[in-house]
């Protein structure tokens, strides 16, 4: 491995001895985040427009579904990752066959994760002037493409700052998956780091996940500021 | 046509109904500028809305030719809007696409014109209202008079029969709303389509309205033609709305003249009788004196008119008046 000949890395750090675990842990924490950030996406985007859509006084008004809608999402939302993780094992086992690793993080990542963005999609909807909504009710569009023309290019700076706001609560989500079995770099911290007292573990992923955040910050900040046009 | 068909529209909050508008039928003509004026919270919002459908009346028929727009819904309805343009005080254009994509919106949620004659009839638009160096802008970057231009081209796009414009110009300084309101008489004169339009400025219906109707407390209060409401306001309200537009009190019932001496008359001319001599004829006949208190001399729409407020004096006056008349002026005199 290449880093293990670096002298300054073996220097400041003596007690990690497998540079390419970390590398594997590095990709294996990626892997969770790209997969289940796409699901949550997928998953949550739709429900966010639904939860907009049925909401009090707007387009569909539906005060029970919106209801029941809230409701769920408001509970998935009040339960601690980590025992949302241990509550969903039998369903992650059913939905991919297994408890662990990347395949058995992504399940309550996405379970997770997709309330909390679908909530920030709706609050993006509802920023949209609702003037510009009724001009086009007036133009005669139907309810999608309402949804698909106006809201969404409309709202979409303040969505592309939800999915920042959400990928960087995924790291976090991931990196407590490890502590159960879910790998990466939460899982090296938890069992090098804090079980086995090798602190330069527990420094290393701690600034591999601050550069993963600034980067996941910076990129959504970029693609924000391209689609403000106010 | 348009037609109100004992029309009335209540909110129901907290489980009463709050009337919006009073129970009332009104036509509106094809082909003319048809203003509703009144004060914020009168009802002309709700009364637009009522036409298109986007507010539903609680009792009563709206009519467009023989389209029952009440009995109207889905596709039916979604059908119908689009011969129905509609324009607004905050422009409500979509901010994250271009002037250009903006004018397109109405013509892709329509269907049925593949992207070269979209592209031909935005060109088209663009032309009519002026702003084709603009069509790869942004509306953030535009004026607020560019704006509504492109919501006129926007609102124009699928070839409506009808444009509804909600306070237009309120959101404009005067320069600019004189602009848009040549651009909206110029559409009503060439494209022959029925406009109607809310405002709260009685110097808008001037300048282009045919008709107006007055919108008080939800009721309406007085409507005809704009030379006759603007000359001859019989409501409060409307004499309100009508000194606003007139500075001096030209308009207004009681009459601060106790102390000058002689008749205080109201002479109204409108049309040609504006540009004849007739009062220099008829005083010179009569042989009465006469000092002008107030006036003016204007335009209603294409309509020359002209307001005076005289204190005329003399044993000819009662000739003078009759000759007056005889010539077509309006004489009122007025209580002291």
């Amino acid at each position: 491995m290449i880093a293990s000949q670096i002298p300054l890395l073996q220097t400041l750090f003596p007690n990690i001895d497998d540079w390419g675990e970390l590398g594997q842990a590095c990709i294996d924490t990626l892997l969770m985040l790209g997969g289940s950030l796409l699901l949550t996406v997928v998953i949550g985007l739709p429900l966010g427009v639904l939860l907009f859509l049925t909401g009090k006084g707007q387009l569909h008004a539906m005060p029970k579904l919106y209801g029941a809608l809230s409701l769920v999402v408001n509970v998935l939302r009040s339960i601690p990752f980590i025992i949302l993780m241990i509550v969903l094992m039998p369903l992650t086992y059913v939905l991919v066959g297994t408890k662990l690793g990347i395949r058995g993080a992504i399940p309550p990542l996405v379970i997770g994760a997709a309330p909390f963005f679908a909530r920030l999609v709706e609050t993006a909807l509802r920023e949209v002037e609702r003037g510009v909504i009724e001009a086009s009710q007036a133009m005669g569009a139907t309810t999608w493409q309402i949804v698909r023309h106006v809201l969404l290019p409309e709202a979409r700076g303040s969505v592309c700052a939800g999915v920042t706001v959400t990928a960087i609560a995924l790291v976090g989500y991931t990196a407590m998956g490890g502590a159960i079995g879910a790998g990466g770099l939460g899982d090296l911290a938890y069992r090098y780091g804090y079980l086995s007292y090798k602190s330069d573990y527990m420094v290393v992923t701690v600034l591999l996940l601050i550069v993963l955040v600034q980067l996941l910050q910076m990129l959504g900040d970029r693609i924000v500021a391209h689609y403000s046009r106010r | 046509m348009i037609r109100f068909v004992d029309v009335h529209k209540s909110y129901r909050v907290d489980g009463k109904d709050i009337p919006a508008l009073e129970p009332f039928s009104l036509e509106i003509a094809d082909g003319e500028v048809f203003g509703i004026i009144g004060h914020s919270g009168a009802g002309k919002s709700t009364l637009i809305r009522l036409i298109n459908m986007l507010e539903r009346p609680s009792g009563g028929q709206i009519l467009i030719g023989d389209t029952d727009m009440t009995a109207l819904t889905g596709p039916a309805l979604r059908a119908a809007r689009q011969r129905i343009g509609m324009i607004f005080q905050h422009f409500n254009l979509l901010s994250s696409q271009t002037v250009a994509e903006n004018i397109a919106f109405p013509l892709r949620i329509a269907g049925g014109k593949d992207s070269a004659a979209i592209h031909a009839r935005v060109d088209e638009l663009l032309r009519r209202v002026g702003l084709t160096e603009h069509a790869h802008k942004y509306p953030s970057q535009l004026s607020g008079g560019q704006k509504q231009r492109v919501g006129i081209a926007r609102a124009l796009a699928n070839n409506p029969s009808i444009l509804l414009c909600d306070e237009a110009t309120s959101a404009l300084d005067p320069q600019t709303t004189a602009s848009v309101l040549d651009l909206l008489a110029e559409i009503n004169r060439e494209l022959k389509l029925t406009v109607v339009l809310i405002t709260h400025e009685m110097d808008v219906v001037r300048r282009v309205c045919d008709r107006v109707a007055v919108l008080d407390a939800g009721r309406i209060v007085e409507h005809g033609t704009v030379a006759d409401v603007f000359l001859h306001p019989r409501h409060a309200t409307t004499r309100r709305f009508v000194s606003e537009a007139l500075p001096e009190e030209a308009a207004g019932e009681q009459v601060p003249y106790q102390h000058v001496p002689g008749r205080i008359l109201r002479l109204s001319f409108r049309g040609e009788a504006t540009w004849s001599p007739t009062l220099g004829r008829v005083t010179r006949e009569t042989r009465v004196d006469f000092n002008i208190l107030a006036g003016r001399i204007d335009r209603i729409k294409d309509l020359p008119y002209g307001q005076l407020t005289l204190a005329m004096h003399g044993d000819g006056v009662d000739a003078a008046l009759k000759a007056l008349r005889d010539a077509g002026i309006e004489v009122e005199e007025l209580a002291r």
